[in-house]
């Protein structure tokens, strides 16, 4: 072929995001392959989240391109970035199931917005995902029913509901316990061998992360830290990275007049 | 200096959020005016329930409220009227009253209180539990999705409510017309009739219809505002009530002041 980035389902190229003055994304650059899953990295604060709205559209740009198959996001007319927005699927960290809507509704909206399918199909269509995701025949409960660890797995049938071509995680395992987060993490494993859907999950958790990435992404304080494969990252030797795989803290703040300056608020904080 | 600082800022502040509004309004007006033509399907159903729920659960307590507030003007008006013996005016009195400002603004308030509030709680809600995002990452516009159907329902339902408020208003006044007044009360809806203009009852819809657009644009965008957390859910609540109250006043000032010139 001779665009060389159609290989690529998702390709970022210098991306800077700005929160007013605050620069929270400084030039990131990064490919993901068709079909390949992409773990993103990072600890609280260091950009992920605000790197994942960029990438699904949530949040612009301030400079620097989202590609999604080849195409810029931020060029693109609201239709066209509408059509893109059909062919991805996000699965929020708390579920962003609508409340209103019954299980069944939620998965089937998407495609009773975008298609003119028959109602049976689109019954048969949502009990499917529900099947696929494990909630088969909960399709008539509200989301307040549903446990925690249901509800991501009813968020994700719902984000499959139009075959999308790339599926984003926004911290699946968080705030379910190691059992139900296990669940998820084989879930996405299922996915991505049945489907082969190119998959990027944003996360903190290492054993997830280690379980389902073909690649992965650290950035810290906006900056990608490290890219690579499984290996390269294990071994990896930037002090960046075996602080984070070896989940070593923060050196804490150790001259004690520092400490009492920041606690009388006499002298003006240090820059962290 | 520090005063014309804040001024300033004021200004601006109540500027930007009057675009807010007007940006807001706009949207909605375009995917309830020009979106079925490219394509956009109105969303009758959810229009539907909303109307159910602005309007007809709504009926019970603005019946009792106007009922009451009828009954309050002609006990107000009979108390001045008596002096010059023109108790018989106080049907017309009344029926004016109700129907030209009452009637449209009793009907806003219970509105605002019931609806205008809910807005503001529902997508607010869902701002914080991302079911906005959701919604846009699904292709489906939020303005659309939400604020189309309120408008709607709001915009035909106020004028019903506001028809029905002044009815149960001369009721109320009925009440006092019969008992204190003297009146039959065939007698008392004949005089209501002979007193009342359709210029009288037309201006008081078209001010319900512009309450009806406020009190959503308000809701709504209080609701789109919401910062995150519950304790923010319940701050655009709040204000949510106390600005649509505001700009229905404001918006009344306006619409009786130009009917009054346009009257004379």
């Amino acid at each position: 072929m001779s665009d060389p980035s159609s290989d690529n389902t998702l390709s970022v190229r210098d991306l800077r995001v700005r929160y007013g003055e605050r620069e929270i994304l400084h030039g990131i650059s990064f490919d993901v392959p068709r079909g390949e899953t992409l773990v993103i990295l990072g600890g609280s604060g260091s950009g992920k989240s605000t790197l994942l709205r960029t990438l699904v559209g949530l949040q612009p740009a301030s400079s620097g391109e989202v590609l999604i198959r080849g195409q810029d996001i931020a060029k693109m007319s609201a239709e066209d970035l509408d059509e893109t927005r059909k062919k991805i699927g996000l699965s929020f960290q708390g579920g962003a199931l609508f409340g209103s809507m019954t299980v069944g509704e939620n998965v089937s909206l998407p495609l009773r917005e975008h298609t003119q399918l028959e109602e049976s199909t689109i019954q048969i269509i949502m009990r499917l995902k529900l099947e696929q995701v494990g909630l088969a025949g909960f399709e008539n409960y509200m989301p307040s029913q549903l446990s925690g660890g249901m509800k991501k797995r009813a968020a994700v049938a719902r984000a499959m509901a139009m075959d999308p071509e790339i599926l984003f995680f926004d911290e699946p395992s968080a705030g379910l316990d190691p059992i139900i987060a296990a669940g998820i993490d084989n879930l996405i494993l299922k996915l991505k061998k049945a489907f082969r859907m190119t998959i990027i999950v944003v996360t903190h958790e290492l054993a997830s992360a280690f379980l389902i990435a073909d690649s992965m992404l650290l950035i810290n304080k906006g900056d990608i830290v490290a890219h690579g494969s499984m290996e390269e990252m294990r071994n990896s030797t930037h002090p960046r990275v075996r602080q984070f795989l070896d989940r070593v803290p923060e050196p804490e703040v150790s001259e004690e007049m520092d400490y009492l300056q920041m606690l009388t608020g006499e002298a003006p904080p240090r820059a962290l | 200096m520090a005063f014309f600082d804040s001024v300033g800022r004021n200004t601006i502040g109540g500027l930007a959020y009057v675009g807010g509004l007007a940006r807001l309004s706009g949207r909605a007006a375009y995917f309830t005016l020009i979106g079925p033509f490219k394509g956009k399907a109105l969303r009758w159903s959810r229009a539907f329930h909303q109307a159910m729920a602005v309007g007809i659960e709504a009926l019970p307590i603005l019946s009792t409220i106007t009922f009451f507030v009828g009954l309050i003007l002609a006990l107000q008006g009979a108390y001045e009227l008596r002096k010059f013996g023109a108790l018989q005016y106080v049907a017309g009195g009344v029926a004016v009253s109700m129907s030209r400002e009452l009637g449209p603004l009793m009907t806003a308030i219970v509105v605002i209180g019931r609806s205008g509030s809910a807005f503001a709680a529902e997508i607010g809600t869902m701002k914080v539990t991302e079911e906005i995002d959701a919604l846009t990452t699904m292709a489906l516009n939020p303005v659309q999705f939400l604020v189309t159907p309120k408008f709607l329902a709001m915009i035909l339902m106020l004028p019903c409510l506001t028809t029905w408020a002044d009815f149960m208003g001369v009721m109320g006044g009925a009440v006092f017309g019969v008992t204190g007044a003297n009146f039959t009360l065939h007698g008392y809806v004949q005089a209501t009739l002979d007193a009342l203009l359709v210029r009288d009852i037309v201006t008081g819809l078209i001010k319900s219809v512009m309450f009806g657009a406020v009190i959503t644009a308000v809701g709504c965008y209080e609701g789109f505002e919401t910062g995150g957390g519950a304790e923010e859910v319940g701050r655009s609540t709040t204000s949510a009530v106390v600005m649509s109250i505001f700009l229905v006043i404001v918006v009344d000032l306006v619409f009786t002041s130009l009917f009054y010139v346009l009257g004379r």
